[in-house]
């Protein structure tokens, strides 16, 4: 077979970009090699100057490339190419591009001084203090490692989702849920925390994002948090009554209405940017059965494991104890749990992965907040992606581009709806599909699950005969 | 236990094997030449655009087979001995059978063109067919130009694929419009534009007269029959329709015409011999349906109903309403019930265009009756149970259009076009 046949994994012809999207990449480039010439250890003289334009060309840039690579083309699907680029079949940029996302996150958990972060608060180099201008006007204080990395997750969000948005031009419902993406990124887990962080300086830190809920976020109901919660003032007791309130009550109850999308894919921050810089990496994700059984012990397992944590962390607060059966509620507890999976899993695996497992390796696997919406979704929800009667052809693209490794293509072949706990409705099967057989949509729980033998179109004695045998 | 033998693991075998596995506990052996496993034939385009990986167009994992007891053997089958129930391969080797279900598909056709057969010529229908495309026109600078003969729905896949790869392509269309000859008159321009809005170069009103050959037996150049014009090229698609794949059972008693004639239930004229899917040559017409349907969703379901027959529950094959859906391009197609080209006596077309937007939809009905017929939507998707509902209960054109919206499949949020396709329905009444 020849090397340029289509079975191969190499590009078969190498991308050819015009002057305005040259430009477009130099500019973004020249914006992302600022930030890595700072991570090498550059400590930049003018650093609001840098700063400032390292954001604007990575956002400028990408938005110039984006606009002129899509409208340049008659909206529609725009997946050619995607399995010969190096980036987005696990090639060559793709396993790089991985490497570096997996060394910035460990070095962001575990290492912050390699990224210029000083930890007695003195003086930063490098990176991080390259935001330490932009930390100055928010909050007084020169940056954190952790004011890096939420500025760049939003700088991405919003540049890399106006891709998407030019990409999906012909879709509203790609592009109103990605406007709900940035703008959930943006103010409330951005701009809002920010600002509230800067107005109440005296009080001691919570977590402000407010839709970053319990047991996502799971140092929610460890003591310190709980504290600063409730010596935080009128907020942070108003935040500690949101944070319960929206895992008890808000979160069921919407879910029932329109399935865990409402969260997964239109205002979470893991899914904003999965939905937005993951894009490119969704086919990536696998479609095996085998998988799908990984996911359901993995995702439980986690679920359970930070129900169990948190119960223990709230019995020693309530105790006032630091022990549990004679054992450091803190050593075998909350470090554990916070070590292997809100850093290891979510961070480094979840993100670092994407070029190698695809987007929502954290999501499909490990979110106990995923885990839990899912099974409301699943045995109490309107929500399912129906199947236009006999109209699948069975073709794959589906299950190639879902990002959470459903087979969807299994269930529309055989006229099933969709109804999977995994899903996060991000509506991108229903936008792939060539013969218009997948919508996502909210209905009456009556009739949601239908299995089927003999698909419509047939007989109607045939079809009434064998799918009612089972 | 009884050997059912299947010979071709496209949708219609694969089908039928299924569903013969969920009735009964029978041995079953699929035959294929073309490729190991079932893949989806439909998907092949997204192969060659980097859509999709090979795999990707497999419907079930390689496990399946075996863990449903689904014998595949690959091989191809040169003659059929009915009086001996046995089949012999190329290889000489042998194979018997119980029953037989010849589900052999298509072949592109070809008209006897002059060099039809040179390197570089080639239809769309075969794994082979998708690797050989991948061969002769990998990219722009070993391919510089494509022809296409014959506008249909494989032919605009195969010039989506070529120019995903920025291969200049020219399609010659023999109609005066693309697809005329199913598609009525508006949506028919409407693929049109939107053809050469992918700068395709697209000929109408032209046929093929030869394809001129190089040294190396390799196709070199094109010749328009209407105009002599030359047209220099390394690849010619040839898409002119499929006709059935029947010629390994010429030598054999099964009685054949286009395809394999069969009965209501699918029976050739040997006892224990069925042939379904787009090898299969109805005696008798069903409905407003042609004797032979290439169509993935009628191979299906002769799949299905052949399951009940070898099963023992004999069934006639009874289609439903007709559908079907393509795309083309960037433009999905659907349709339920019949449009034709031309209404038909005592028919009229209400025909709808959104001003700037590729969005038309096209309803047939009885203009004495009212009785809705079928309807064309291009651009919109609708809900294939509710047409084959209004169908079956024989609603009127004005309760089809009154009552769109609960039809509509778009995606939620999407723009909804019924209100203006109403106003544009009771419009021309009053001034009709």
């Amino acid at each position: 077979m020849s090397k340029n046949s289509s079975f191969s994994i190499s590009n078969p012809d190498k991308l050819k970009l015009d002057a305005v999207q040259k430009i477009g990449l130099i500019v973004a480039l020249l914006g992302v090699s600022i930030l890595f010439v700072a991570w090498f250890g550059i400590t930049f003289p003018y650093p609001a100057v840098f700063l400032s334009i390292s954001a604007l060309f990575i956002f400028i840039g990408t938005v110039v490339y984006a606009k002129q690579t899509y409208l340049k083309q008659p909206a529609g699907i725009k997946n050619n190419n995607v399995w010969f680029n190096s980036l987005s079949n696990r090639g060559v940029l793709g396993w790089f591009l991985g490497i570096v996302l997996t060394l910035f996150y460990v070095l962001l958990y575990w290492f912050p001084s390699y990224l210029g972060y000083d930890p007695s608060g003195a003086q930063n180099r490098g990176l991080v203090a390259l935001f330490d201008p932009l930390s100055l006007f928010f909050n007084g204080k020169i940056a954190s490692q952790w004011f890096v990395y939420g500025t760049l997750y939003t700088l991405l969000i919003a540049s890399l989702g106006i891709k998407f948005m030019y990409k999906y031009r012909h879709n509203r419902y790609q592009l109103i849920r990605t406007v709900v993406v940035i703008v959930s990124q943006l103010f409330l887990a951005y701009l809002i925390p920010e600002i509230l962080e800067g107005l109440n300086s005296d009080t001691p830190y919570f977590a402000k994002d407010i839709k970053n809920m319990w047991p996502l976020n799971y140092y929610f109901f460890e003591p310190w948090h709980l504290d600063n919660m409730i010596n935080g003032g009128t907020l942070g007791m108003l935040y500690l009554v949101i944070g319960i309130f929206m895992f008890l009550v808000f979160t069921p109850i919407i879910t029932y209405y329109v399935g865990k999308r409402w969260y997964c894919s239109w205002v979470c921050g893991c899914g904003g940017l999965a939905e937005t810089a993951g894009d490119s990496f969704r086919q990536l994700s696998s479609k095996t059965v085998s998988s799908w059984k990984i996911e359901r012990w993995m995702i439980h397992t986690v679920m359970v494991l930070i129900f169990i944590v948190t119960a223990v962390v709230l019995y020693g607060y309530f105790a006032n104890s630091g022990e549990f059966l004679g054992i450091s509620i803190y050593n075998y507890f909350s470090k554990p749990y916070g070590f292997l999976i809100g850093a290891m899993f979510s961070g480094v695996v979840g993100v670092g992965f994407y070029p190698v497992l695809g987007s929502r390796v954290w999501c499909r696997f490990g979110c106990p907040l995923a885990g839990y919406m899912g099974l409301f979704q699943r045995f109490k929800s309107r929500f399912r992606i129906t199947t236009n009667g006999g109209q699948c052809i069975s073709c794959g693209n589906c299950s190639t581009y879902c990002e959470q490794g459903i087979d969807v293509r299994a269930y529309a072949q055989k006229g099933e709806n969709i109804v999977r706990a995994s899903c996060v409705g991000c509506g991108i099967c229903s936008a792939v599909c060539p013969r218009g057989v997948l919508k996502l949509e909210n209905g009456p729980e009556e009739g949601r699950i239908n299995p089927t033998d003999v698909l419509l179109g047939n007989d109607i004695d045939l079809m009434n005969y064998v799918n009612k045998k089972q | 236990m009884e050997h059912i033998v299947i010979i071709g693991n496209g949708i219609s075998g694969v089908t039928a094997a299924r569903h013969i596995r969920k009735k009964s506990d029978k041995k079953i052996t699929i035959v294929s030449a073309e490729s190991e496993y079932f893949f989806s034939r439909t998907a092949l385009m997204y192969v060659y655009m980097g859509h999709m990986k090979f795999e990707h167009t497999q419907p079930y994992e390689n496990w399946f087979w075996k863990k449903n007891r689904i014998e595949l053997k690959q091989g191809f089958v040169q003659q059929i001995e009915t009086t001996k129930k046995e089949l012999i391969f190329e290889n000489g080797e042998t194979l018997q059978y119980d029953k037989l279900i010849i589900a052999t598909g298509s072949k592109p056709n070809k008209f006897g063109w002059l060099g039809q057969d040179l390197k570089g010529v080639q239809g769309l229908y075969s794994k082979q067919d998708l690797e050989n495309v991948g061969k002769y026109a990998p990219n722009n600078k070993e391919c510089k130009r494509a022809v296409i003969v014959g506008g249909g729905l494989i032919g605009i896949e195969l010039a989506e694929m070529l120019r995903s790869r920025d291969i200049p392509v020219t399609f010659l269309v023999r109609e005066t419009s693309f697809w005329n000859g199913v598609l009525p008159k508006g949506e028919s321009e409407l693929i049109n534009k939107h053809i050469i809005e992918h700068h395709i170069d697209l000929r109408l009103n032209s046929n093929l007269k030869e394809i001129i050959s190089d040294e190396n037996g390799k196709a070199k150049a094109i010749v328009v029959a209407e105009t002599g014009e030359i047209i220099p090229c390394d690849f010619v698609g040839l898409t002119a329709g499929v006709s059935p794949n029947i010629d390994f059972i010429k030598s054999s008693k099964v009685e054949i015409n286009r395809g394999v004639l069969v009965n209501r239930f699918l029976e050739t004229n040997i006892e224990d011999v069925f042939a379904i899917g787009d090898c299969a040559e109805q005696r008798e017409a069903i409905g407003n349906r042609r004797p032979i349907e290439a169509v993935w969703y009628t191979g299906r379901m002769m799949g299905e109903t052949v399951a009940q027959t070898i099963c023992g529950n004999k069934i006639e094959y009874k289609p439903g309403h007709w559908f079907n859906s393509a795309k083309f391009l960037d433009i999905e197609y659907q349709t339920y019930g019949w449009v034709w080209a031309q209404p038909r006596e005592n028919e009229a077309h209400f025909y709808w265009e959104h001003s700037n937007k590729k969005i038309c939809v096209n309803v047939n009905y009885n203009k004495t009756t009212r009785q809705f017929i079928g309807i064309n939507t291009f651009g919109i998707r609708m809900r294939h149970e509710i047409f084959d509902k209004w169908l079956t209960e024989n609603k009127t054109v004005e309760y089809v259009i009154e009552n769109l919206s609960t039809a509509n499949f778009d995606p939620e949020f999407f723009k909804k076009y019924e209100k203006e396709i109403s106003t544009a329905f009771k419009n021309q009444l009053v001034t009709a």
